[in-house]
């Protein structure tokens, strides 16, 4: 089985082990896990974030002054979309897994994947620093005229922090395009790339074409918070709704930025462990690059009340439904794939049911806000909060899970405890619903976003969710102890414990340090299973009984 | 290729493969730079169409001369590090390391009338939020104008630094014998970036200093 695999005894978690062989290291896995150690670190500051939103809500009269609540809720979207969200899954399971999947031997610049993990914790540097002195509190879209003039915020140290961060977007981003172009192996054509390397290169096109645009218009704010010359502010001549376009120019990307990785891992998942040959497979790479390029012509649905003309709100709307399309592909594309499957409920694919049924329902509630009129209603309340994070916690963060459960024995060599993480899956679950799903109910009812308190008669609700919440606190803890204790007491993985067909499960757990004895031949289409009896042809040509 | 020469890093088969993804890698972040420069760019003639009279009459009090010969001094530049390519590529070392002397002689001449530009500027007053007078047909955006430029040039100054200080990196290669005609890949990365910091430029002249000022 392992005929692409290395001798035993030179994986790259063990080849060598001193502090410095990680600090000054070019593998594009072990620069995985160092992003991994940093976005879990910034996972549990926006987390102590949210759980002081919760515990604030839980009663209209709060817990917090009203001006340490508009920095919590602020802190809470800028370390979650910049810090964790964004970076999640492409700079952990993409550097660890894409060239892997792709028959390399390392990322086409590996100086430049490690100097990106140097930007980002620097700008994770500079995020603390600003949280310390005191925090900002214009929210996490920067919105001008509040930042630039009335805010009394560390609002200048915020954006230097989200500025930086970006160059780490590109730097990784600008990698996974250029290895993707140049290092596949032979055989490996672009219809035979696996799914969640598509997912990773059309995400890595959003990052390098969006990111800039946010690195400008924050550059414009700090100039204008900074020498008060009022580039947005209408008594110098300036124009704020021009702000609002180009900041959701980039921060649409931005959220399929967040949501399209996500697709990738659960395209794994589902074909993995319904034993088929996902449904549609061209279908679902165009998908992927639709969704791409669609995305960024529907920004101004952001805008509806912000005072844009009427028919460009129309077209911007339609776009909005046509950009839903690919999306819906892939979700009947997965459950095509469920179809006649031999499926077997391991806790990865239960992570990926949980991902779909959520991205459904917050997919077709992004419709709902993406409709003229009814957007006038919902605009700013938690409708649209529950919405968007149905999206981005019930479907990115659950497909981040599952992809880490399905990876792990690749990673660390060693299985987790499947009881236990088929337990917090279902808790992910039940626990996501519980916290988020009041929110559409209270939405509706008429509770604003961002406000620090609300109508007494909405307190009901906002205790449901706010007990949902701590299930989810738990849901998300527990994969920290058991996995842990998996790296020291886990059963050995094996190269294969899944018996999928991808490159990266052809090679030893954990991979020797570049990957491959030799270079692999790839000579089959990704995803060849046989759900009648179990077997499947991996990548590299072997065929497993 | 002489004997002794580079060996490709281990994720390449081959040094082509390896300048071949070099200069890709330059390509996709030129892509990123566009849309930087461009959503600037964007901004700036969003304000430029509403306030073309304001707008033009500020752009009038930009220093012509500085900009026109910059523009000289930068296409030159240009030819010069294609020519340092082609010497390279004939293995021609002096002629390289001369043609690389040039294009950065070239560059840094034109941060120094860049600079003295920027004197000229706040001579005139009209450096924003540190010295800087409004005129009465521009106000209120007319300020609008000099806060662009002074966003625009300056960081188009910074890349043009970064593109010198990259000519110096290939001057030491080229030293060291690191760039032969088999292999000189990189100098074909500086050399595009060179020439997109010419391009940026190619856009940033006419929208400053020529529209409106007939």
């Amino acid at each position: 089985m392992a005929a692409l695999a290395a001798d035993v005894g030179t994986d790259y978690l063990t080849s060598e082990n001193t502090v410095r062989s990680w600090l000054l290291t070019r593998d594009h896995k072990r620069i995985g896990l160092l992003f991994f150690a940093s976005i879990t670190f910034f996972f549990f500051i926006g987390g102590i974030a949210a759980t002081l939103i919760r515990l604030h809500l839980a009663t209209p009269s709060g817990l917090l002054q009203p001006s340490i609540y508009n920095r919590v809720f602020t802190m809470h979207g800028i370390v979650m979309v910049w810090f964790f969200l964004i970076p999640s899954i492409p700079t952990t399971l993409g550097n660890f897994v894409l060239p892997l999947m792709i028959g390399a031997h390392d990322l086409a610049f590996p100086r430049i994947n490690l100097a990106s993990w140097y930007v980002f914790n620097l700008s994770g540097l500079v995020l603390l620093y600003a949280l310390i002195m005191g925090g900002a509190d214009a929210g996490w879209t920067f919105y001008p005229p509040f930042s630039t003039l009335y805010s009394d915020g560390y609002i200048l140290v915020a954006a230097l922090a989200v500025f930086v961060n970006g160059f780490s977007t590109i730097m990784t981003a600008l990698n996974f395009v250029v290895t993707t172009h140049r290092l596949r192996a032979p055989g490996m054509t672009w219809m035979r790339l696996p799914l969640f390397v598509w997912a990773i290169y059309s995400v890595s096109l959003l990052m390098l074409l969006a990111t800039p645009v946010l690195a400008m218009v924050l550059l414009l704010v700090a100039a204008e918070r900074f020498l008060q010359v009022g580039l947005f502010d209408p008594t110098h001549g300036g124009d704020p709704i021009l702000f609002q376009h180009i900041f959701w120019f980039y921060s649409h990307p931005a959220v399929y930025i967040m949501i399209v990785p996500a697709m990738g891992v659960v395209s794994e998942l589902v074909t993995c462990f319904a034993r088929r040959p996902i449904f549609g497979y061209t279908g679902m790479a165009y998908a992927l690059m639709a969704i791409a390029i669609l995305s960024f012509f529907v920004w101004a649905h952001h805008m509806f009340v912000a005072g844009i003309s009427i028919y460009s709100a129309v077209v911007f709307s339609l776009m909005t439904f046509f950009v839903a399309v690919p999306s819906a592909i892939k979700v009947f594309n997965w459950t095509a794939t469920l179809h006649k499957g031999s499926i077997s409920f391991d806790a990865p694919f239960l992570y990926a049911l949980g991902f779909v049924l959520l991205f459904t329902i917050g997919g077709v509630t992004g419709l709902m806000v993406a409709t003229l009129g009814l957007d006038i209603d919902l605009h700013d309340t938690y409708f649209v909060i529950a919405h968007f994070h149905y999206i981005m916690v019930g479907g990115t963060v659950s497909a981040f899970f599952g992809g880490l459960h399905y990876w792990w024995p690749k990673i660390t060599g060693r299985l987790y405890p499947e009881l236990w993480a088929r337990f917090a899956a279902l808790l992910t679950f039940v626990g996501f619903n519980l916290t988020f799903f009041p929110q559409f109910i209270l939405g509706y009812l008429g509770m604003p976003r961002r406000y620090y308190t609300y109508a007494p008669e909405w307190q009901p609700w906002n205790l449901l969710s706010s007990a949902g919440a701590s299930i989810l606190a738990v849901a998300y803890l527990l994969p920290l102890g058991y996995l842990a204790w998996s790296m020291l007491r886990g059963e050995r993985a094996g190269p294969n414990p899944w018996r999928a067909t991808g490159l990266e499960w052809q090679t030893s757990s954990p991979p020797p340090t570049y990957n491959f004895a030799r270079t692999p031949a790839v000579t089959t289409a990704p995803y060849a299973y046989n759900p009648e009896n179990g077997s499947y042809v991996a990548q590299d040509g072997t065929v497993h009984a | 290729m002489r004997s002794g020469a580079l060996r490709p890093e281990m994720q390449f088969a081959t040094l082509a493969q390896q300048g071949e993804t070099a200069q890709l890698g330059m390509w996709v972040f030129i892509a990123t730079e566009t849309l930087f420069f461009g959503a600037l760019l964007f901004a700036y003639f969003v304000y430029r169409n509403l306030y073309p009279e304001e707008f033009a009459q500020a752009a009038k009090e930009t220093v012509l001369w500085c900009g026109i010969l910059n523009t000289g001094l930068l296409l030159t530049s240009s030819l010069t590090m294609v020519l340092a390519i082609e010497a390279a590529a004939a293995g021609r070392r002096q002629a390289l390391t001369n043609w690389l002397l040039a294009t950065a002689a070239l560059g840094i001449a034109f941060i120094l009338i860049k600079s003295y530009e920027w004197y000229l500027d706040y001579q005139d007053g009209v450096v924003p939020a540190v010295h800087f007078f409004m005129k009465l047909d521009q106000a209120p955006a007319g300020e609008l104008f000099w806060v662009f430029y002074f966003i625009a040039t300056p960081l188009h100054a910074l890349h043009l630094s970064i593109g010198v200080g990259l000519l110096f990196f290939m001057l030491t290669r080229a030293r060291r014998g690191e760039l032969t005609s088999g292999y000189f890949a990189p100098l074909e990365v500086v050399g595009l970036y060179w020439s997109f910091v010419d391009t940026v430029w190619i856009f940033l002249f006419p929208a400053i200093y020529l529209v409106g000022r007939s």
